[in-house]
This record gives C-alpha cells, structure tokens and sequence, in this order.
C-alpha cells in the first residue's frame, strides 16, 4: 500500500520544456526462474531445467522477430528497456513479441529491469540514449549472471560488435545470432535469419554481387533531423504512403499540411518506402506534375505491368483510383493535374511479412548451397524482394511467406528473408491460406481457454430460463426462419400474426449470442479481435465456436433457444404503431431456405400458417420497400456469383449468378427495420457510445467514372440526392434488357463502403446512411457472425435495464480502436471473400475454355476492360501486344469513350456488347491466370 | 497508451495500489499561525493559516461562528511552461472553494464566534494530485495553528486507467483523460467530506475506485499524525517537559 523508499528521479529534456518525472525503484521484482532460492517463483515462467538463459537486444528483437516465434528459441528474457525500445521504433513487431510473452506455451519473461533497484542505472554524461540502453542491457544480463550464480549460463545475444566487445570485457558471455543459431545446430533456423545490411556485410560478400546492382539507384533518405526541421519549415509534409492496389507504381500520400494527396509516381520517385510507411514528401516544380507520369510508365516499362482478371468490384473500395487518362495521340490533358511529389525520408516503417512465391529461374549448377532469388508477392503493392535460400529447388513452386529485413541505395529490390512455406503454387488449399494470410484472418483453432467458456454440452433451455423475470416466454408464437440453403448459423427468425384491430404483429427474434458471450472473457476478447465470420467459397471461418455458431446460439427448427426479440404493432399499411423489445425463449416452427419460402409463397393452394403468415410479411415487407425507395434509397446492384461445389473434391462444378427472389428482399426488409429500430433505440439511451453504421455520401469525384460513362452513351444521371440518383437510376433504360442492371452495377462501384463508428466521435449528421437514405443505422441481426452485434445487443440490453453497461463503453478511446478493428476486418473478410471467388473462377475455368458475352466498361490507351455479367468477373483485352504501346494503330475518344482503329474500321466504345474467349494460361510454369480474348 | 505494463507496473514503476512518496513538514512561514509544506511524489504545496483572528470586513462577521476564508494558487514556476497565470481565474476559484468547504466541515467553527480564519493554499510544484495536497497541507497548517478540529481531513485521488483502479494518479496519468476522483475523508469518524469526479464510471467500478481512494487517504492520515506527534514531542522536548 504504501510508497517505495528508494527512488530516482529522471530527467527528461524536452523540446523546451524541461520535464521531471518520478521514477520509483522497486525490490519486488523477480528474476523468473523458477529454480531461483531468493525470488517469488509464482509468476516464474523459464524452464526448471533451463541451462542457458538468453538475454536478447533491442536489434535481435527487432530484426530477428521470425526467429524469435520459433519455438527452438527458448528460456529467454525480455528486459523491459528492450520492449520499450521495440514498441517505439516498431509497434508490430512489439505487439508480437507481447504475443511471445503472453504465450503460455514458450519459456519467455519480462523482467522490468528499469524499474528493479539493481539493474536501474542513470545516464552518465556524454553517453547517448543508445549506448546507456545498451549498458542497461549489459548491466541487467550480470546481474542475471551474479543471481542465477554458475548453475546457469546467462547468454547476452547481440549483433552489435560494440556491445559485444564491452559485455565480453565485463565478463558476460555474448554471442552473435548467427553464432547462437549454428550452435543449435538446425540448419532450417538459418533461413530464419535476417541478412546483416550492407555495412556489416563482409567484402568478400559484395565482391559476389555483380558490379550492376552496385550502382547508387536510389537518392539518399534524408537524416531525422533534417525532415524534422523540414516538417516545421513546411517544405516536407508528413503522411502515410498508399500504393495503388491496381498500379504498384503509383502511390499517394494524403498530407494534412497541404490538405491533398500527393501523388507519387514511379518506384524511384517512391524512394524505397512502402505501402502503410510514414513518409516525408517533398513536392515536386509544378511543371514536372504531368511530365513525371508518363515518365514512370516508360522506364518502368519491363516490369510486368499486368492488370489480370479480376472479381468485378462492388464498391469504390475495391476498384482502381481513377486518374485522368491521357490519350495515345498525346492531346494535352486540360484537367488541373495534382501535386506530385517524391520521398525524402521515411519516418516509419510498415514493414512485415508477405506472402507470395519466387520469380521463376533456372536452378543454379551447383545445387545445394546458398542461391539469390527474386521474391514475387501476391499483394501487387509490394515490389519484389530478394532472399537468399538454401532450399531454392523446393521453393520454386511453393507459396513462400517472406519477411522485409532492409532496402539499401544500391539495390533495386529490398532484401529479406524466408519465413515459412505454405504449400503448393495453385492447390486449392494452399491458394485459400493465402487468401487467408494475405488479409491478416486469424483461421487457428479456438484455443481452450475460449472453449472452456462455452456453456456444457448438450445445451438445453433451463427452468432458470424460463423463469428469468426478463426473458418473454414466446415459444406459443409461430416463429420461423429464411435463410440461403445449408445455413447452419441461423441468426434471424421471424413471426407474423393478425391483431384483432386488424394490425399485425411482426417479431424478429435474434439468437441472444450475449447471454452466453460475456464482456472480458477470452471468448469476448476471441470474437472482437476476429470481429466477423468469414465466408470463403468452400469453408467458413467462424468468430465464435462452433457449438455456439451451429448450434446453442443457432435459431434451428423444433428446438427451444434464446433470443432477443423486436416486436412492432403494424398497420397493413406497413406504419409502426408500436415497438418494443425483449429478451425471450422461441421455438423455430420451420427453417426454410429462400427457395423454399418462394414456392409456398407462390403456391396458391397453401393455406398452412406460415404459409399465410410469409404472405402478410411479404405484403408488408413490400409496402416497406416502396416507402424506402420513396425516401431515396439506393437499389444498388452487384455481380455476385455462386459456386455449386462437389462434395467430395471441393472443386465448383458449375458458376452462375445469385438469384435475389422476393423471400429475399422480404427478410432483409424486415432485418433492415429491426436494425434501425434497434438504432434509434440505443441512440436515445447512449448519445455518446453507440456503435453505429454509417454510409458516407459519394463526392462527386467519386462518381466522375460513372457520369463520364453516362454521358458517353447519353445518359444524365442527377447524382445532387441519393433520391435524384435513385430516380434517375430508375429512368436509366437502355434499349437492351440489361442495360438497367449494368448502370446500377457501375454506379455501385463509385460508392464507397458504410462503415461503423462510435456516436462520440461524430455529429448526428454524420451519422447518415447514404444507401439507405436513413438517419440512423446500426447492425444487430446477426450476432453469431459479426462482432458489432454482439456489441449492440449489449447496448440494446443495457439500454433496456436488463444488464449493465460494460466497463469498456466508458472509455471512447478504446470504443474507436473497437469500431476500426471492426471496419478493418469486416473490409478483410470481403477481400478474402471475393478472393476465394477469384480462385475458385480460375480452377472452374482450368478445363473448361468458354465463350461467352462481356460488356465494355473501361476503355484504354491499349485495349479496355470487359465485365463478364454472367461469371461476375472483370478483365482487361489487348488491342495491341504488350510492348507495342504508342504504335499508332488505335487512337482513343476521351469525350465518346471509344477506342477506334486509325482507318477507322473497326471501334469499340463504351458498355457495349462483345464476343469473348475465356481459357485458363500458364505463361511461366506454376503461375497460371485467366486470359480475355476477343472472338 | 499503456498505463500499466502487462507485468503490473505503471510508467513511474509504482503498482497500480502504491501511492506516490509523501513528506511533510510543520512550520514552513515562520509569521503565519500555523503552516505546513506537504508534498506527494512531485507535487509540493504549502500552506499557512492565519487566525482566529477578527474579522476584516464587519458586514460579514458571523455571531455563531467563525468564518473560514480560503486563497488558492499556483506559483508561476510550478508547471514546465512557467507561464504568468492570472489570479482568480475559474480553476483557482473552484479550487479555492472546494478547500473551504472541505475543512469548514472539520473546524469547530462554533466554538470561534465572530472570527475569522484564512487559509492560503499555494502550488509549489504540480504533478498531479494538487487538489488532495491542498487539503492535506491545509490540515497540517490549521493543526499546527492549534486550531480546534473535529478530526483531520485527508485527502487522496485514484483514477481507473486500461481497466485497471489507479491510486494517486500523477500529471502523466491524470493527463490521459480518464476518470479522476478525488476523496476526503475524516479518518477518525469515517466520514467521506469530499468526493469529486470528472468524467463518467459504471456504478461498480466507481465503487472500487472510492474505495481505493479512501485506502489511499487512511494512509495520508496515519502519515499525518505521526507528523504531528512527532512535531508535538519536538515542543515537549523544547519546553523541557
Ligand atoms: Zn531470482
């Protein structure tokens, strides 16, 4: 209870400001090992039998992160100076070796050597901060030495030669990684290693390399201190660097300090830094703006620039930035260009591990030693990455994950280091761990200590249940539920009865996920981290267990379960008289399929209750869409695609368009008013913590493709209201029955996503929902398989009195952080999605080359993209071969959207109807791709 | 930010139930009545009372007691910025009034009829804490005044930071926006003078977060009267009892 005696106070030099801060030394800190006679060994977390004891530097964690997540290191200890040191040079890396450390699996333990009175020592004068961190870290690895006494060997682990010198003199052994590892004596350890930089590599080393790649191809990055000054004096500005998804050398970096996006083109102009780095800008002479690009595109030209066939985009978040397109014919491009710029510095490395596989090359003569090869990741964003292996012939045709370790002046590609293998370049199961890996989706197994908060099984509704003051015993209503066919996570059921007032009724009851998933427990912690299920086209990957997912929480037919129920009074004019909501106990009368639920509904000899009940809901629900629509709702389109797959292969059989039936639309409706019922209600009790969903408004520069697209075949669309879109959207008729479909398509993806939010960080305004036209809106329907549902049940819960509010709505920092995660993985869990579609497109079309009819969307200087309507998927056709640019022989019509041929013979222009070829290429071995041609 | 290390320990290494390094010290302004110097971790703060003595301004003078008047402020070197803050600004006033109400609750201020006590409250250094050491200073001084007492009133802060109840949050911690109570409490008699709060806590967390406070100024209490039993042995030992 009371304060320490001893303690130090540090002092910090500031900017201007001198800052004194209190620093207590403590005796109550212990060593961690658990053979130790004079600590706690409690918390002890190193080997009983541990020999030798690592003590590791700042740079080992730092640089030799993969290795450290080895489970073949062990009994080592994390000082704290080190963990400090890592959290502020790089936050991933420190958030893994947390991971480490929390890890009740490896031998690894925090000793807070800062705070310790023994290893704490004071900055002496004219040392630097990096030398009294490295001393701590020699004064710490003694002073495990002297208390441990010769029992054990306690190992300092540095590459710095310095500190390696001083620690030997002191008498601590110290050994280089490299050193360490090859004692270990597991060559599969060595490809783990980080290659020294260029400065430490020995001569005979660079001698190897070929006197090309020496040359300086690279400026310099400017020291910290001159972007610093530069930063102030404004000739820098500061930002995150974004990578073009769909054109690697083009990045922008959003700057507050000019309030635009700088534009960067080129690799050269990039200057080394990479997608998500935080980098300092210098602008480039306003006469250069235009010049640079067409610059880039020439002397980058033998990089492979390929745009391959793709999932058609749904939304602005997936398709490629629009920047004005200069002609062939060299029209000076009259459109204001933007600032372009290039980087001086880079503030903050984004660096981590990719996955992809290795540029094909031949096998070097004498196999078996070390070889240099050229690392191709799947992210297009990311260059190519030079390893060096000792494995090169079972790499070759492997999905490889690899890991950034440096990018000097002098080479053209950064250099890293394997990390793992996944499997097999083009098996199903090795491509669908990609997909997974490459949007960062946790698929491991629930852990036991998430399983161990699961309810015991078999679950059943309890008399405590049904006793429960709070929860509505609702099992007499004839509930039921619409759902895609094989839905075996059922989070939505619906009832429907006839008032005597000649009103309806109409429940939607939610599986109540909250009465079993509590705030704190790793299962809650689980389920916010992974934040949604993911839906790839042969597996799901659930947010929470499965006994959970398909079965306690599961609104199954003929079985008792927990729900949490909206019940409106409404008119048969579809008007809410009344709303109310409660916890309760349903019995599903029948789980249908949509197909199912159509067919009742369209047999006119039924006359069973649900078969009634789905007629008087269908009735509502469409007088509900009308009003929606009326409101300016947007009736978006996309392309989705659906797979029947082979039980036995998992390989598609057949691909065709998802039909959207009535019974559809009529579930959605009624889930659409639920989750805005739901909103206005946690709204009203929680102004400042509510998790909502928010669809922002298009700017018009984001809709630019689409009216360019519209006015080339005569169109106008109003896009000033979502109301003027939607009606115009609606007088959008083509002469051919498609046409419709095609401009909603085209106008969806001009739209960014909605994305969730804290009530706190914005003004109601802000709150709005574009696509829906609502003020408010939220998700709650579907609780087992997104995380913000859980949390809005527990809104909704609290906002009812029946629980109380978690802790964690107290703190609005830490509610941000929840909402980002979630739109982070939410985003993620669609990009896996449309990517396992992608993969699945390829593998259907392997045997099976098909003509079929596309439509033109995009046109370019070389060719235009065609969507292919009936496989959803989009993709480029040359007119011209690659290489041949600027030949003269097709000229483009900015202004009609056209590419005509120079003698005027043959044109194609803008949506309309083509002939094409699709087949499955291997143009290298192992890296096939679908290729467009025209018929 | 992390507040408190996943090993238990905060930013200046203290666990999340330690209070800062406290020390106090009787007689600091010779002139004055009665004064002390009370510090807690970085923060220092002195206090000196002057009185029962008549009243200045009659019209205010009370027949059934004394009237307690209260000054506070900050020196202008107190924080890093050593800016010049003008006098009774909002906070100061605040202050100034939350100090007197908080010890006219302890004085016997019955026993004083038509006089009046003044105590000036001033921030030396401010890490945090300042208003808890404000009131603590404020007990010494009025004791070392030898002015009656109901019983001391202590006073001691906590916060809930990353989950966790934090006692005696200092400038770093209180700085981080998050839920700051204060409490004063009359040892003796157990009775809560003083509870303050910025900011919003669930009902049972808060409950743990006053509790820890209360802990937190017991232990200012007993520190305060082995002050003053010690700076009694010090007459005693003076007068040559
Ligand atoms: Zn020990």
């Amino acid at each position: 209870m009371l304060h320490n005696k001893s303690f130090v106070k540090k002092t910090k030099a500031g900017k201007v400001m001198k800052q004194v801060r209190e620093h207590y030394l403590r005796d109550d800190i212990y060593c961690g090992a658990p053979f130790c006679t004079a600590c706690d060994t409690s918390a002890a977390r190193l080997s009983p039998s541990a020999s030798t004891i690592l003590v590791v530097d700042t740079n080992v964690v730092l640089h030799q992160i993969d290795l450290l997540e080895n489970p073949a290191i062990d009994n080592v200890v994390v000082l704290s100076i080190v963990l400090e040191e890592v959290k502020n040079k790089n936050m991933s890396v420190y958030n893994r070796i947390r991971a480490i450390c929390s890890n009740s699996m490896r031998k690894f333990f925090v000793f807070s050597n800062e705070y310790h009175r023994d290893t704490y020592i004071k900055e002496m004068s004219g040392e630097t901060k990096n030398d009294r961190n490295d001393r701590a870290i020699r004064v710490a690895a003694q002073w495990y030495q002297k208390h441990l006494g010769g029992a054990v060997k306690v190992l300092l682990i540095t590459n710095d030669k310095e500190n390696k010198r001083k620690a030997t003199e002191e008498g601590i052994h110290a050994e280089t990684v490299e050193s360490y590892v090859k004692s270990l004596d597991q060559t599969a350890l060595l490809d783990l290693l980080v290659r020294p930089s260029s400065e430490d590599v020995n001569m005979e080393e660079v001698e190897d390399l070929r006197p090309s790649k020496r040359k300086i191809i690279y400026n310099e990055h400017k020291p910290m201190s001159e972007i610093t000054s530069g930063l102030h004096r404004g000739i820098y500005h500061q930002g995150k660097l974004r990578v073009n998804r769909f054109n690697p050398f083009e990045a922008y970096v959003g700057s507050e300090s000019i309030g635009d996006e700088i534009i960067i083109y080129g690799r050269s102009n990039m200057n080394r830094a990479f997608d998500g780095d935080i980098v300092a800008v210098e602008l480039l002479p306003q006469d250069q703006w235009q010049e640079e690009k067409s610059l880039a595109i020439a002397c980058e030209e033998d990089e492979d620039e390929d745009d391959g066939v793709h999932l058609a985009p749904n939304s602005a978040d997936d398709a490629p930035r629009t920047v004005p397109q200069q002609g062939s014919t060299g029209e000076v491009n009259t459109a204001p260009s933007r600032p372009s710029g290039r980087v001086v510095g880079i503030i903050k490395r984004n660096w981590h591990s990719y996955c992809g596989s290795l540029d094909p090359m031949p096998l070097p003569a004498g196999s078996g030693g070390v070889a240099h090869a050229l690392f191709v990741s799947k992210d297009r964003r990311i260059p190519k990455i030079r390893i060096q292996t000792r494995q090169l012939e079972n790499l070759l045709d492997k999905r490889i994950i690899v890991a950034v370790d440096s990018w000097d002046r002098q080479s053209r590609y950064p250099s890293g280091h394997y990390v793992r293998t996944i499997g097999e370049i083009g098996d199903r199961d090795t491509e669908s761990e990609v997909v997974l890996i490459e949007n960062d989706i946790n698929s491991r197994p629930f852990s036991s200590q998430v399983l161990a908060c699961l309810p015991p099984l078999p679950w059943s509704v309890s008399p405590e249940d049904l006793s429960n003051p709070i929860r509505q015993d609702l099992r007499g209503l004839c509930v039921f539920s619409v759902d895609p066919p094989g839905c075996k996570d059922i989070d939505d059921a619906l009832h429907c009865t006839s008032l005597p007032n000649g009103n309806f009724e109409v429940g939607v009851h939610i599986a109540d996920v909250t009465n079993f998933v509590h705030p704190g427990t790793p299962l809650d912690e689980e389920a916010s981290q992974r934040g949604t299920s993911v839906y790839l086209v042969e597996r799901r990957i659930d947010m929470l267990p499965k006994p959970l997912t398909e079965d306690i929480c599961s609104l199954r037919s003929d079985v008792e379960r927990l729900a949490f129920s909206v019940i409106w009074e409404m008119t048969p004019e579809a008007d809410i008289v009344s709303t109310r909501f409660t916890k309760s106990i349903i019995k599903s009368s029948a789980a249908l399929s949509y197909v199912e639920a159509q067919a009742r509904m369209d047999d006119s000899r039924l006359m069973d209750p649900i078969t009634t009940n789905l007629r008087n809901m269908n009735s509502l629900a469409k007088k509900m869409r009308l009003r929606r629509i009326q409101r300016g709702a947007l009736t978006l389109a996309s392309a989705e695609v659906k797979f029947q797959i082979d039980t036995e292969t998992h390989d598609p059989l057949d691909i065709g368009m998802y039909q959207i039936r009535e019974a559809n639309q009529m579930v959605e409706e009624f889930m659409l008013a639920a989750n805005v019922s739901v909103a206005e209600q946690i709204l009203k009790s929680f102004p400042l913590c509510s998790l909502l969903r928010r669809h922002p408004t298009p700017t018009r520069e984001m809709l630019e493709p689409l009216l360019r697209t519209a006015a080339a075949v005569g169109l106008h669309l109003d896009v000033s209201s979502s109301k003027a879109l939607a009606d115009s959207l609606d007088h959008a008729v083509g002469d051919d029955p498609y046409f419709n479909k095609l401009i909603r398509i085209l106008a969806t993806r001009c739209m960014t996503q909605a994305v969730y939010f804290s009530s706190g960080d914005l003004t109601p305004p802000e709150y709005h929902h574009y696509g829906l036209a609502a003020p408010l809106y939220t998700h709650f329907t579907s609780p087992i398989r997104r995380y913000a549902d859980v949390i809005v049940h527990r809104l909704l819960a609290a906002s009812l009195e029946i629980s109380k509010l978690p802790p964690v709505f107290q703190d609005r920092l830490q509610l941000t952080s929840i909402s980002d995660n979630l739109n982070y993985r939410h985003r993620n869990a669609q990009m896996a999605g449309r990517a396992s579609v992608e993969l699945h497109t390829l593998i259907y079309f392997r045997n099976r080359p098909t003509d079929t009819e596309a439509r033109v969307v995009k046109i370019r200087s070389n060719g235009f993209f065609v969507f292919v309507p009936k496989y959803g998927i989009e993709g480029p056709i040359y007119l011209t071969q690659k290489g041949e640019k600027g030949s003269g022989e097709w000229y483009v019509d900015e202004e009609q959207q056209k590419i005509k041929k120079m003698d005027g013979s043959i044109s194609y222009s803008i949506l309309q109807t083509v002939q094409i070829h699709m087949e499955v290429v291997e143009p290298q071995p192992n890296r096939s791709k679908l290729q467009l041609t025209l018929i | 930010m992390e507040f408190v290390s996943p090993e238990g320990l905060r930013l200046d290494g203290r666990r999340p139930m330690e209070m800062r390094q406290i020390r106090a010290e009787i007689g600091a302004v010779s002139r004055a009545d009665g004064s002390a110097i009370f510090e807690m971790g970085n923060t220092k703060v002195v206090a000196a009372v002057y009185g029962p003595r008549e009243v200045q301004n009659r019209s205010q003078q009370m027949s059934d007691q004394a009237l307690i008047r209260c000054e506070y402020s900050m020196a202008n070197f107190s924080t890093g910025d050593r800016k010049r803050k003008p006098k009774g600004d909002r906070r100061s006033t605040e202050i100034s009034l939350v100090i007197r109400q908080t010890m006219e609750a302890c004085i016997m201020t019955n026993l004083m009829p038509r006089s009046q006590i003044d105590i000036y409250v001033q921030v030396l250094q401010a890490d945090g804490g300042t208003r808890s050491a404000c009131i603590n200073a404020a007990t010494l001084a009025l004791a070392d005044a030898g002015i009656p007492m109901r019983d001391l009133v202590t006073s001691c802060s906590a916060g809930y930071l990353n989950s966790t109840p934090l006692l005696d949050l200092n400038y770093v911690e209180d700085s981080a926006g998050g839920p700051d109570v204060t409490v004063g409490i009359l040892p003796k008699l157990d009775k809560v003078t003083l509870l303050q709060m910025d900011s919003k806590l669930p009902i049972d967390i808060l409950e743990n977060v006053v509790q820890l406070a209360t802990e937190g100024c017991k232990a200012v209490a007993n520190y305060i009267r082995e002050i003053l039993l010690e700076n009694t042995k010090q007459l005693e030992y003076r007068r040559g009892v």
